[in-house]
């Protein structure tokens, strides 16, 4: 409806002007920044159903495959525990009963964490998983791994008790033969608290969550008896395949 | 000796020039029993399984 006060356009006669389409898709694909590149990148490696699967090949149906998340959900509460004494202070984690409650629940969560650890690692060794380009897991692993052994050492050394005196100074010879302890001295307290609640920590979350991300990029490794498929372990999928000439 | 306090020996077990601490044999044969169960035991199938 036309009012007094509303301006009425002048009608030139004619079509309209096409409005150039452009695709989103087209930009995308030649932008050459290096957001442009990182969105195809991810997009090509990572997409939706590989970075958050719901449905898992059958043979991933065993208890071996569990002990990852283990490792996770133990880092998990490492983590929190550690997030708890931090914050409290050594004071209450020395002297009050819930404060030593929790200080062993951090070193108790870290013997689970290095138990499950240790039980994925021969898993994915008598699994062969480094498998089908899956090299990258398997060195993240095995960096994941010694970056956690060192954390678990730096912890050992700030116990602040005659134990943690005693591993520094058997720890000492050793680290100054190689001539890392010029930087990294096991004797300084004050920089082994630190590597051990900041930069320890940061670094195992860091290589873990690119560990998994790995894992999610390639999918789970197939059995070694089986080739390519996972079909001849669940029969009824066998005669999927075969009627209809599904080669999963 | 506090119960707390972690600078404890512990209990060592020792044949010839091997020793070992109870508390670690028995984390590692902690992990060998684990892995052994996972391998054998059967796994729980899903409700959302197809
Ligand atoms: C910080 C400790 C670790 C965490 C939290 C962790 C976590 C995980 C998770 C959640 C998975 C997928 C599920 C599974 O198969 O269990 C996985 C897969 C894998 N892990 Fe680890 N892992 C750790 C250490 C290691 C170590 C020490 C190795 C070996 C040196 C390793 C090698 C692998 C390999 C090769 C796969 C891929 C298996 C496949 O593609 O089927 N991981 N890890």
């Amino acid at each position: 409806m036309t009012t007094a006060d509303t301006p009425v356009q002048p009608d030139l006669g004619g079509e309209p002007a096409p409005i150039p389409t452009v695709q989103v898709e087209d930009v995308l694909e030649h932008d050459r920044s290096w957001t442009g590149r990182a969105r195809r990148l991810l997009l090509e490696r990572l997409p939706a159903d590989k970075l958050l699967p719901n449905e898992q090949p059958s043979y991933v149906a065993s208890w071996i495959y569990v002990f990852g998340m283990g490792a996770i959900a133990s880092l998990v509460f490492v983590i929190a525990s550690g997030l708890v004494l931090a914050l409290n202070g050594p004071a209450w984690y020395h002297l009050s009963a819930l404060g030593h409650f929790i200080n062993s629940t951090h070193l108790w969560s870290v013997e689970l964490f290095f138990l499950f650890m240790v039980i994925h690692l021969w898993g994915k060794f008598w699994m062969a998983a480094w498998r089908g380009n899956r090299v990258l897991t398997w060195i993240s692993g095995v960096v994941s791994f010694a970056v956690s052994i060192v954390a678990a050492f730096t912890g050992y050394l700030v116990q602040t008790n005659f134990d943690g005196q005693w591993i520094a100074f058997e720890a000492k010879d050793a680290l100054n033969a190689t001539g890392i302890g010029a930087w990294f001295n096991v004797a300084d307290f004050g920089q082994m608290f630190m590597w051990h609640i900041t930069l320890l920590p940061i670094a195992v979350g860091a290589i873990v969550a690119l560990h998994v991300v790995l894992v999610r990029m390639h999918g789970v490794v197939p059995p070694l008896e089986s080739a390519e498929t996972d079909a001849q372990l669940l029969p009824e999928l066998l005669v999927e395949a075969t009627t209809n000439g599904d080669s999963r | 000796m506090s119960v707390l306090s972690a600078a404890s020996v512990g209990v060592f077990l020792s044949w010839g020039v091997f020793g070992i601490q109870v508390g670690n044999l028995i984390v590692i044969l902690v992990m060998l029993v684990l892995f052994l169960l996972a391998l054998v035991l059967p796994f729980p199938r899903g409700r959302r399984g197809r």
